[in-house]
């Protein structure tokens, strides 16, 4: 960014000002450690300055908002054209209770909704069944039919809001379930906004609710690309997930790196199973992770979008633009929040959610102060969404684009991630692609290395957690917390019942048969489910079928 | 000691989260011990199945989903069940402080919650074994 006099001449002064004002400071006064090390374990240096980022080219690397390689942004005016989503995830109990959190989300200022599900739900079995004992309704909704789905978003226009599913395996399911909801609401499937997560690699590596093995899982995926690019227009297709695998332990590099593997299989999948790379690459969305250390999180999101840009026009030669753009969600680390002393959670909370709006996030959920002991209760979810708030009208952070554009330390470090994530990236390549990667373990263990590092970093107080390994106090334990009442199982199952005994059985039977011809052979599967949650085939008779034909994903156990 | 502690620990329920389970997995390792995990989605039918093959000392249950107070005690029955009385069952996950002393009297000796520093898990085991 320097021409070659300009840099040589602050090279010199550099080494004076180390000889000179830095050695007398040093030695009367030695720095507390030798090395500053990131959340992540990268080494921080004293001081950044522009010979760290002389080989970094303005236009080339770092450009304008809104244009290729993006690294400043996906959209050239940013929050001020309008702010970041808030978008709180929540759901949990009946969908009758979800439903009510969700109206007052909305009423509260909130502007987009986010469905969790259940864990039964989203292993694809119902709420009787016997592996679903004790999980009901427990870390998130209940969804067992497209009755519940209608319950769930009662009184809520979908063509006014938009709409992101955590949900994998089954994403085809509950997709097919919201579009029919939406169709009785008389809005029709190319109005609707929202986002699945659909994103079965990180669950295999990091998040566990896996159903079948890869390469079905991989088809239900580009399925889904083909199905919505044709009827479902507007709609995320997918939403590739490092969330995940940071908060099972891995560093901000790796989070990159391995989220990019990922979205390199599946567009490789796609191309492969046939489509044109720019029909579905710009329905293609991302979500981060907000860690606790602020500059390296906002160089980890300029990062990712820099390289996903370049991997999308250099590995696929896309053409549009639009399949270049790496649109994200963030969650701030659930990971970093502390059963002690948790109303520090809310400070922590905060400054993730600064990092992941000075990273230019396109949608933000806050976690909740209560996290670590329970789901959280409306207090707390409250002042979650005002966190946001805060930072959106108060702060002044969102009157510029990318705002930390520039420091030496933070292009520095978004080079240094950029070049780290690529190399775990052409390591993924030379094992033969994410999902043999992970087949190996490779991914799983790389992680866990890190995660074991991080623990053992907190054990010898190398690392400090406020209230955890220092600073602690005597505390009563927390009242209040939210508790998911476990007649919810009960009601679940009556519901159920109910809706098997109203249906149309044989109905329900042709659909769910002409489903498992489906996927014995090559059609797209999605008209076919569709079908059957408009006959109110439940979830797990869906799921059921598909487990029948495609058999269920084995883990590789390692540690 | 004839024989290094034996430990087996358990992901019971539908619950993805193995960050603290292989965490733990790994210090006891470094700690000397022989540690068997079972990966994600074990029936408390086939926790108590390897228990009891692995012939282990300890079972330490890892559990974030909400699900321990079904999930627990079922794990401690059936081993009761098969007539073993000597292994030491110890539970941790996001653990709401008031389920502790239930679970306490379903036969889980202690619950670790979140913060617990490994170190004080391995001196406990060590300290509370069943079997001398």
């Amino acid at each position: 960014m320097f021409d070659k006099e300009k840099l040589s001449h602050i090279k010199e002064v550099r080494q004076k000002w180390e000889d000179g004002v830095l050695a007398k400071t040093l030695n009367k006064a030695p720095e507390s450690k030798e090395e500053f090390k990131s959340v992540s374990g990268a080494l921080v240096n004293r001081l950044y300055t522009p010979e760290d980022v002389e080989n970094i080219d303005y236009e080339s690397e770092i450009g304008y908002p809104g244009q290729y390689p993006f690294t400043r942004g996906y959209q050239p005016t940013m929050y001020r054209g309008r702010p970041w989503t808030m978008r709180m995830y929540a759901g949990f109990a009946t969908a009758e209770e979800s439903n009510e959190r969700y109206k007052y989300l909305v009423s509260q200022g909130s502007t987009g909704l986010s469905v969790a599900f259940d864990l039964p739900t989203q292993i694809g079995y119902d709420s009787d069944h016997s592996l679903a004992q004790g999980e009901v309704g427990k870390v998130g909704v209940a969804i067992d039919s497209l009755r519940d789905m209608e319950i769930l978003f009662d009184g809520i226009p979908l063509d006014k809001v938009s709409t992101s599913m955590t949900i994998n395996a089954p994403a085809a399911v509950l997709l097919a379930m919201y579009i029919a909801v939406a169709e009785k609401q008389g809005v029709s499937p190319d109005k609707l906004r929202g986002t699945i997560q659909n994103d079965i690699l990180k669950e295999y590596i990091a998040r566990g609710t896996y159903i079948f093995p890869t390469e079905p899982s991989m088809r239900l995926i580009t399925n889904i690309f083909e199905y919505c690019s044709k009827h479902v227009p507007k709609w995320n297709t997918i939403s590739i997930s490092g969330y995940h695998i940071r908060e099972a332990g891995s560093t901000a590099a790796q989070e990159v790196g391995f989220t990019l593997a990922d979205g390199i299989a599946y567009v490789e999948a796609a191309i492969k199973a046939g489509l044109d790379v720019d029909t579905f690459a710009p329905r293609l969305s991302f979500f981060f992770n907000s860690h606790n250390d602020l500059f390296e999180e906002v160089a980890k999101f300029r990062a990712a979008r820099r390289l996903w840009a370049k991997i999308m026009k250099n590995r696929f030669k896309a053409k549009d633009e639009k399949s270049m753009m790496l649109k994200f969600h963030t969650q701030t680390a659930g990971c970093t929040l502390t059963a002690q002393q948790p109303d520090n959670n809310i400070i922590r909370v905060a400054m993730q959610a600064l990092a992941a709006v000075l990273g230019g996030t396109q949608s933000l959920h806050t976690n909740s102060r209560d996290e670590a002991l329970a789901l959280p209760t409306t207090d707390s979810v409250t002042i979650a969404l005002r966190t946001q708030q805060i930072i959106a009208n108060e702060t002044g952070v969102a009157n510029t684009v990318d705002p930390l554009a520039g420091s030496y330390f933070i292009e520095a470090k978004t080079k240094e991630i950029e070049v780290k994530a690529m190399e775990y990236i052409t390591k993924i390549d030379e094992l033969g692609g994410a999902a043999r990667a992970i087949d190996l373990g490779y991914i799983q263990k790389e992680i866990s290395d890190s995660a074991y590092q991080y623990q053992m970093e907190i054990e010898s107080l190398e690392r400090i957690v406020v209230g955890v390994n220092k600073y602690q106090v005597e505390e009563d334990a927390p009242k209040g917390l939210l508790r998911v009442d476990p007649i919810v199982a009960e009601m679940q199952k009556e519901k159920i019942n109910e809706v098997k005994a109203k249906r149309n059985n044989l109905a329900v039977e042709e659909k769910l048969d002409l489903l498992k011809k489906a996927c014995e052979g090559t059609e797209n599967v999605m008209p076919f489910i569709l079908d059957a949650v408009k006959e109110y085939a439940s979830l797990g008779e869906i799921c059921g079928v598909m487990r029948e034909v495609f058999g269920e994903y084995e883990q590789a156990v390692l540690i | 000691m004839k024989r290094p502690i034996r430990v087996l620990i358990a992901k019971p329920g539908l619950d993805g989260h193995d960050r603290g389970a292989k965490v733990i997995a790994r210090a006891l390792r470094d700690a000397g011990m022989e540690v068997i995990y079972t990966g994600l989605r074990q029936t408390p039918e086939q926790i108590v199945a390897a228990a009891v093959q692995e012939d282990v000392d300890v079972v330490g249950l890892s559990l974030l989903s909400g699900a321990h107070n079904y999930l627990f005690p079922k794990v401690a029955d059936l081993l009761k069940e098969q007539g073993v009385d000597d292994v030491l069952i110890i539970g941790g996950g996001v653990i709401p402080n008031e389920d502790i002393q239930g679970l306490k009297e379903a036969g889980i000796s202690e619950i670790f919650t979140p913060g617990t520093p490994t170190a004080k898990m391995i001196e406990y085991i060590k300290n509370n074994l069943k079997r001398i």
